[in-house]
């Protein structure tokens, strides 16, 4: 058995982020976008389109995904997958919600 | 033991299809290499002239980006040339002293631009038409230097030549032939074409004969065999291309005109094979893109040791890729002793069509002014159809309802329907049954079939329509806003205004969105109608908003933003200066640039310092950001200028100052100039207007973007208060009859010059329009002062959460 180790940072209220938009999120040396969705859950990606690096944090949000603001790129935030007809894939994280904060588990 | 390796030497079109057709079939049998001379990843060589010509970008031609090679687990060595193969070592070396070993090779090299053999063609400015650098030199000719000499009148040379026309050059075409084209076109076609390309602006000198390229070190001009000549600054040589068989007949690979292939694309030498222009089958090399993917399937699966048809060469088709002509030619297109032509000729329309059949089969077609029989035509002289049955004249007629079977119907499922992206009939009816797409758009999104060019969007139609059978809705084939819903713009509209609905969420619900919260095209469109329709009582949603006009200033590569303050009339004074200078120094703002409008551009401001930007700035957006009024561009006027005989100026502020911050369906740019000399550029805004003796004209739908349109003359008025009415009824009448994101100019092209002049010359109907206008911009409020006002939004909009550990 491996023992991993889990790191758990509290990245603020969930009343603080603003619903259907993306947050910039600094935690050590990386950017994650973090969504607050339309139904109140927390989604949480690396903040960088894989086609030239958009900032994924400032895109149209519409349900479980969000549009690249540079060139549209449609991603899961589910799954980081890009979908058809571009490709590629996005490193998502994992969120709890404890009480009324939100913490980014990576 | 290992997989086997497999190389492919060319890492363009044909070779990378290859791969992908071996990847589909065998995906983990091959460890793959791929060697590029050139440093990119493979894109659409076809569609460089659309680059050329301004149409689309160089990213959007991309076919296969570096995450395909890396996903595929595929060795990418670019900007590296092999230069021999060891067929006894089954090694290959590159000029990098690489040495790769293979068990199964595939040569792709491609084609070589013919350079003609005279003297001059090794100076600066002479250059070919074939890959993304070429396009790049001609781009940056275009720049510098005013006068293009293209030799060549065929397809790519044609090609070549409007691009260099909306360059902004001055365009010579030297043929040698009599007509354009005579390879692909028949004299009648060829010189309609030219008629309309001279139209265009293009000049040609056929059968000429170049016979040095003069000049020093750069080119100056062109001599011919006739003793005449030309001055060029710029000569594109488009006289053809020839296999690129010199590494094949090196390593002593039997080449003839190509590198000769079998039926299975395979070369003499055991485990070789050779695909696509290079490759030399039955006599051919082919130089369309069609053949090679044929190929490209017939290799893979031989190399799989998968059974299949041998390829036995293909029927070839064209069509001639410049705005405003449609040229298509397929097939034995000339008439001889055993074929006869059928032809339709309407010189009032300039349309032309005429169809070779031997016997009673069809073998060639050549179709200018309307191609859009091209595909179906081309379909039915692959398979050589038997028209015994129809009545001549009728197939070129478009194809009824009820006319029978359809070509699409007698395909076969492997047979590429969308050319530039390779996309097969079988992978759209997949895309019908597996994925559910029910539109022409969404088939599009999912396959990539007609994105490129679109010239096979009737064909992907058709095969809709036959797939689907009694569920096919012609009614989504309207153009619906997006793939979310099968409603049209007016429509949606409509609906709005029928049921008074509210806000983007309860459109898409009351209207039966497929996708609960849209999508990046209709949620901004839906945001827009919906505060059209309601200026005073609707709530703008910001989650609908495109980055740049939630945030109010201009996104940039690199996540930070630009800021443009509002200068009314592009007009400014010391204290704006000194405040911009100050803001500029406080938050080590990284450029300062003059923008096409007339104002300043602060580029590269951190999200996180707009607030505080704005704050020190202290003066109104600009809305460089918006779809909205941009700017009014002036020029000096009657206050200074000495031939001004009117006050552009102020003219252009009280317009600015009026419309500033008005929701437009796309971005709208004015202009005001004191005189005909024009030094506002009025001739290409949405709204240009130009002072005369005593009045004012007003020109509009002008355009300078990418689909240049000198604007039309609206009408002519007396006074400031006029100009500002008909504007006001101008705009409005826009803004409530455009679809989102169409430009005026495109716009007007669709409701027609006379329909909007007899709307505005209506005094009740520009009275209401006005006042609606007035309802609207009643409301408009400062955006950077309001996130000023508003410290809630400012916060969840601009800062960014940073951890400490």
């Amino acid at each position: 058995m491996v023992n991993k180790d889990v790191t758990k940072v509290c990245i603020g209220k969930i009343e603080e982020l603003p619903e259907q938009l993306g947050k910039t999120v600094y935690i050590e040396d990386k950017e994650l976008a973090v969504f607050k969705l339309s139904d109140g859950s927390i989604r949480a990606i690396e903040n960088r389109c894989p086609h030239k690096g958009g900032v994924l944090a400032e895109g149209i949000v519409s349900g479980q995904y969000v549009f690249c603001p540079m060139h549209d790129w449609k991603i899961s935030l589910e799954d980081g997958i890009v979908q058809e007809p571009d490709h590629g894939c996005v490193k998502t994280y994992e969120t709890l919600i404890e009480g009324e904060h939100v913490y980014l588990v990576y | 033991m290992g997989k086997k390796q497999l190389v492919l030497v060319g890492n363009g079109m044909a070779g990378v299809r290859a791969i992908e057709e071996i990847l589909s079939v065998a995906k983990d049998e091959f460890q793959i290499t791929i060697f590029g001379a050139e440093p990119h990843p493979n894109y659409n060589r076809i569609l460089l002239s659309k680059v050329l010509q301004g149409d689309t970008d160089i990213k959007d031609i991309t076919l296969n980006d570096w995450d395909w090679y890396e996903e595929n687990n595929i060795q990418l060595y670019t900007n590296e040339t092999v230069i021999k193969v060891d067929t006894e070592n089954k090694t290959v070396i590159t000029d990098a002293d690489r040495i790769q070993p293979y068990d199964e090779l595939i040569l792709a090299t491609g084609s070589v631009p013919f350079i003609l053999p005279i003297p001059g063609a090794d100076k600066k400015g002479v250059t070919a038409f074939r890959d993304i650098k070429d396009t790049d030199t001609m781009l940056a000719a275009s720049k510098q230097y005013k006068k293009a000499a293209v030799i060549g009148g065929g397809l790519l040379g044609l090609e070549a030549a409007r691009g260099l026309l909306n360059l902004g050059m001055d365009v010579s075409v030297i043929h040698l032939a009599p007509f354009l084209m005579e390879r692909q076109l028949d004299a009648t076609a060829g010189r309609l074409l030219q008629n309309e390309l001279e139209k265009q602006g293009m000049t040609f000198l056929l059968e000429k004969q170049t016979e040095e390229i003069v000049g020093d070190d750069r080119v100056e001009g062109l001599r011919f065999k006739d003793g005449t000549s030309i001055e060029a600054d710029l000569v594109v040589m488009a006289v053809g291309i020839r296999p690129n068989t010199t590494l094949g007949a090196e390593s002593g690979i039997p080449v003839n005109r190509g590198i000769i292939v079998n039926d299975y694309m395979q070369t003499e030498i055991p485990h070789i094979y050779a695909v696509g222009e290079c490759a030399e089958h039955r006599g051919i090399a082919y130089g369309l893109v069609a053949p090679l993917y044929e190929q490209a399937k017939v290799l893979a699966k031989h190399m799989c040791g998968i059974e299949t048809k041998p390829y036995e060469g293909s029927v070839l088709s064209t069509q001639l890729k410049v705005s405003g002509v449609e040229v298509f030619s397929a097939g034995d297109f000339n008439e001889s002793e055993e074929k006869k032509a059928i032809k339709v000729f309407d010189e009032q329309d300039g349309i032309y069509k005429k169809i070779v059949l031997r016997g009673n089969q069809i073998v060639g077609a050549v179709l200018f002014g309307d191609s859009s029989e091209g595909n179906r035509l081309f379909s039915m002289i692959q398979k050589e159809a038997d028209i015994s049955e129809t009545s001549k004249i009728s197939i070129l007629q478009p194809l009824s309802q009820e006319a029978g079977t359809s070509i699409t119907a007698a395909m076969s499922d492997d047979e590429i329907i969308c050319g530039c992206n390779g996309v097969s009939k079988g992978a759209i009816i997949q895309a019908i049954q597996e994925k559910g797409c029910s539109s022409t758009d969404e088939i599009k999104a999912c396959t990539g079939a007609s994105r490129s060019c679109g010239g096979c969007k009737p064909l992907v139609e058709e095969i809709l329509q036959h797939t689907l059978g009694s569920d096919f809705d012609a009614s989504a084939q309207k153009e619906a806003i997006c793939g979310c819903t099968t409603l049209s713009r007016d429509e949606v509209v409509e609906e709005i205004k029928a049921k008074g609905l509210s806000h983007t969420r309860e459109v898409m619900n009351v209207l039966g969105w497929k996708t609960p919260e849209g999508c990046s095209k209709c949620r901004p469109a839906l945001n827009y109608y919906l505060g059209m329709i309601n200026p005073t009582k609707y709530e703008d949603d910001r989650t609908s908003r495109f980055v740049n006009e939630r945030m109010h200033a201009n996104i940039q590569k690199d996540g930070t933003y630009s800021v443009v303050p509002r200068m009314y009339g592009g007009v400014t004074n010391s204290t704006d200066l000194r405040k911009i200078a100050d803001v500029v120094d406080k938050y080590e703002i990284p450029l300062v640039k003059m923008t096409g409008g007339q104002r300043i551009d602060l580029i590269g401001v951190k999200k996180e310092d707009l607030p505080k930007v704005w704050e020190d700035l202290d003066m109104p957006s600009g809305y460089a950001y918006g779809k909205t009024l941009r700017t009014v561009k002036t020029c000096v006027g009657e206050q200074f200028c000495r031939f001004g005989t009117q006050d552009s100026m102020a003219l252009g502020i009280a317009l600015e100052k009026k419309f500033e911050g008005l929701n437009t369906p796309h971005k709208v740019k004015m202009a005001v100039s004191a005189c005909p000399r024009n030094c506002a550029e009025s001739g290409i805004k949405d709204l240009g207007v130009v002072g005369i003796d005593g009045g004012w004209e007003l020109y509009v739908g002008g355009n300078g973007g990418t689909h240049l349109r000198a604007g039309d003359l609206l009408m002519k008025v007396k006074t400031n208060e006029e100009v500002l009415e008909y504007a006001g009824a101008y705009l409005q009448y826009y803004r409530e009859t455009a679809n989102y994101l169409e430009r005026t100019s495109a716009w007007l092209e669709r409701v027609g010059l006379s329909h909007v002049q007899s709307v505005l010359n209506d005094p009740e109907k520009r009275q209401e329009l006005n006042g609606r206008m007035n309802e609207t911009l009643s409301v408009h409020k400062d955006p950077w002062k309001d996130f000023l006002e508003d410290k809630q939004t400012s916060k969840e909009l601009f800062e960014n959460v940073v951890t400490t550990s």
